[in-house]
């Protein structure tokens, strides 16, 4: 058993926890990755690390309660457990597997879009504490939905955009990168996780201006650790598996158009249970978004 | 009741038509009187053949002797001291090109039954709470194995029962690998045997420890010097699923076999009361012929689909083991032999609708014997479907290999362990089943768990003398 140590809201429907997970803890780098399992019956889920403490043997992480499993995760509070808890998966940044030096010439934009602000922080902090500086676009639809903007600032020099402009500056977070460099910056090194849609933007974006720039990908998963093959991805001509070749991929040969709809094949399913779940079995469809009456 | 000697005192099964509608074990096994009397039909031969033919040496005439004459304690016993897993050989093994393959009175009738007398007093043993025998005192080294399927637990078994302190360290959250992940229900019960059996492992003093991924969680130079352990055997099994690389196979509805077996077995998405989706259409089309590609079929059949199996080569190639085949078969799974697809079909919004597919024909034999598929040029049609599972294989998973500085990997990436010992090019690393031999069967990894047990035992005991 894994204990949550900590449970609150960070803003809107985004929620932060932190559990004890002593293996996890010692060996976890930024990028990676874990998958939590409430309960026998629930959904491996992969969730992101936002950060972590290896003298604690802790490890803190953010989600969106979308389907089930993570709706349920809503109930929990601290000095409950999750039955599983595993990781480190993936393979850590590529921003982590250089050298300092060549780290120090690089001139790195991070673009955090919503929940994916959360993985954009360790690697920001690991870049700090290697005394590496770096700038961080923290993208969000609406001020109340933006993450994390006091922790980053310790370690980054942040810009918030909000689509609304209710907060920061207005507009995307691509509209932002052009901005920034308009006003003189420059960048040879992007890192740009958030929805998938939001980095295929950014793809585009910084292909323009011929920024090399990587994504974080986040496919449906099951085992996460080499086995089933649901994570698949097509990047260049190649079938990639983001839980053992990724997360991050080389974001210019990322076919996101693929990845998206891929994303959707649970839709219906999940939407079912997940009214199953709050309605209890009485849902027949026809509130236009489970497709149950389709 | 004198049976005509010459045929298997038949094995009593639900009906197909029953049966596939649930997830129900398939095969019913013999009762006490069914093993008495199919037990006398052994020959008790001096020279018996069967037993090479048992890929971990099982005394079958003895445990079979000791069936007819009804001390079945015994007869477990005879089993257990080759076995850690009866209860899932008798169930799984391809017993057809193994023990029985062998067995003399196959010759001119059927041969023994030897899978289903295994499966019958290995099934006596856990309703009468017999547990296989530990050692009566622990030697005090520590052993660390890596995955808790069929290698893993047959080596871990292996060394408890030699007195070694051993831990399992295992990926998923729940113990017995492919046995969980992969082996449907109704071949093969998860909570009624799969978990008893590693409960066996676990009485001899076996630790596991899940959700640890080797080569993430920790790494083998860990285990060694970090947390004291003297030897490591890595039994991680196969990998990644292989894809044909044909136009289409990326559409919405295309599966592997893992993934679909993996949703339905280990999650259980079959059951209600479980969160983890499954999609499985009307209409599947299973590409592929060896056992993954019949439980995969014969899963899509029990949640509702109509579902044909397409393969390249004709039916006497089909690697999957008989019996499946056959319970396949009679379930209703239809069979496109020699037929290999070309393009998977996907409609505007990119879900599958259909396959197209070449006829074949068998040509000279390939580098595995087996006689070459070609196309029949011009032969192309189509089957409508809506979703497509490919069962083709898998490659081995990196994790491992990459994470371990020194270990030796072949041309396919599978980690280089000479045959009798599980030795790896590391010192006091042994390795074994699938991740040394690619996609194979349980058995197998069995028997490769068993010889590495016994190089790891030669090796701690060169070490100390």
């Amino acid at each position: 058993m894994y204990k949550i140590l900590e449970a609150k809201n960070l803003a809107g429907n985004i929620y932060e926890m932190i559990v004890e997970a002593p293996r996890v803890a010692a060996r976890c780098m930024p990028g990676q990755f874990v998958i939590a399992k409430l309960d026998e019956t629930a959904e491996r889920i992969p969730l992101t690390i936002t950060d972590y403490d290896r003298e604690k043997g802790t490890i803190e992480i953010v989600f969106q309660p979308i389907g089930v499993s993570t709706t349920k995760y809503l109930d929990c509070k601290a000095g409950d457990s999750f039955e599983d808890f595993v990781g480190p998966l993936g393979r850590p940044s590529d921003l982590c597997e250089m050298s300092v030096e060549e780290l120090k010439k690089l001139h790195i934009i991070f673009i955090a879009g919503g929940v994916g602000t959360a993985p954009v922080y360790p690697q920001a902090k690991w870049l700090h504490e290697n005394g590496i500086s770096c700038d961080v676009i923290i993208g969000a639809k609406t001020k109340d939905l933006v993450i994390l903007e006091d922790k980053m600032s310790e370690v980054a020099n942040v810009y918030v955009t909000t689509d609304d402009g209710s907060y920061g500056r207005s507009g995307m977070v691509t509209k932002c990168l052009e901005d920034l460099i308009a006003e003189g910056h420059s960048y040879d090194h992007c890192v740009a996780i958030g929805p998938m849609i939001m980095m295929k933007f950014c793809c585009l974006t910084t292909k323009k201006y011929g920024i090399k720039t990587i994504v974080s990908m986040n496919p449906i998963m099951v085992d996460g650790t080499g086995m089933c093959g649901a994570c698949r991805l097509m990047v260049g001509d190649e079938v990639k598996f983001a839980c053992v070749d990724g997360p991050e991929f080389d974001g210019h040969l990322v076919d996101f158009d693929l990845a998206m709809k891929r994303q959707t094949l649970y839709r219906t399913k999940e939407g079912e249970a997940l009214l199953a779940y709050k309605e209890g079995k009485t849902h027949h469809g026809g509130c236009g978004e489970c497709g149950g009456d389709r | 009741m004198a049976g005509n000697m010459m045929e298997k005192v038949p094995v009593r099964e639900q009906d197909p038509k029953v049966r596939a509608a649930n997830f129900e074990e398939v095969c019913l096994g013999y009762n006490e009187e069914e093993a008495v009397e199919e037990s006398q039909r052994c020959l008790h031969c001096k020279n018996a053949k069967c037993i090479g033919g048992c890929p971990v040496n099982i005394n079958i005439p003895e445990f079979i002797e000791a069936v007819k004459t009804r001390d079945f304690a015994k007869a477990y016993n005879v089993i257990s001291e080759s076995s850690s897993l009866p209860a899932v050989c008798g169930r799984v093994c391809p017993q057809e090109t193994q023990c029985e393959g062998k067995c003399i009175r196959g010759i001119k009738g059927e041969p023994v039954s030897i899978g289903k007398l295994e499966r019958f007093v290995a099934d006596w043993a856990k309703e009468n709470g017999i547990k296989p025998q530990g050692a009566p005192q622990k030697n005090g080294h520590r052993i660390a194995i890596i995955g808790a399927g069929p290698a893993g637990l047959t080596c871990a078994g292996d060394l408890a029962k030699l007195g070694y302190d051993v831990t399992i360290f295992e990926a998923l959250h729940k113990a017995g690998g492919v046995l969980v992940y992969g082996i449907p229900e109704f071949r093969l019960p998860k909570d009624k045997v799969v978990e008893k059996e590693v409960e066996n492992v676990r009485s001899l003093g076996v630790k596991i420890e899940t959700n640890v991924i080797v080569g993430r969680s920790v790494t083998i130079e860990d285990l060694l010097t970090k947390e004291g352990f003297e030897a490591v055997f890595i039994g991680s099994g196969a990998g990644l699923p292989m894809f044909m690389g044909i136009p289409g196979e990326q559409a919405k509805g295309v599966f592997s076999a893992n993934e679909f077996l993996t949703r339905n077995n280990l999650m259980k998405a079959y059951r209600d009361d479980y969160d983890t989706p499954i999609v499985c259409g009307k209409k599947v089309v299973v590409v592929g012929g060896g056992n993954v590609a019949m439980d995969a079929a014969r899963t899509s059949l029990r949640l509702g689909a109509e579902v044909h199996i397409v393969y390249r080569r004709s039916e006497a190639e089909l690697p999957a083991r008989a019996e499946e085949v056959h319970h396949a078969k009679e379930e209703g799974i239809i069979f496109d032999l020699l037929t290999n697809p070309t393009e998977i079909l996907a409609d505007e919004n990119d879900n599958v609708r259909g396959i197209t597919c070449i006829r074949m024909e068998l040509g000279e034999p390939d580098a595995s014997g087996r006689r070459r598929p070609v196309p029949v040029e011009g032969s192309e049609f189509e089957i409508e479907c809506d979703t497509v599972i490919m069962s083709l294989g898998t490659r081995p998973n990196p994790l491992i290999s990459s994470t371990t500085y020194g270990l030796d990997v072949n041309r396919k990436l599978c980690i280089v362990a000479e045959e009798e010992t599980g030795k790896t090019s590391l010192e006091g690393v042994y390795a074994g089943g699938d991740a040394v031999t690619g996609a194979a069967t349980v058995i197998l990894a069995m028997g490769a768990g068993k010889k590495a047990a016994a190089g790891i035992d030669a090796y701690i005991k060169a070490k100390e003398a």
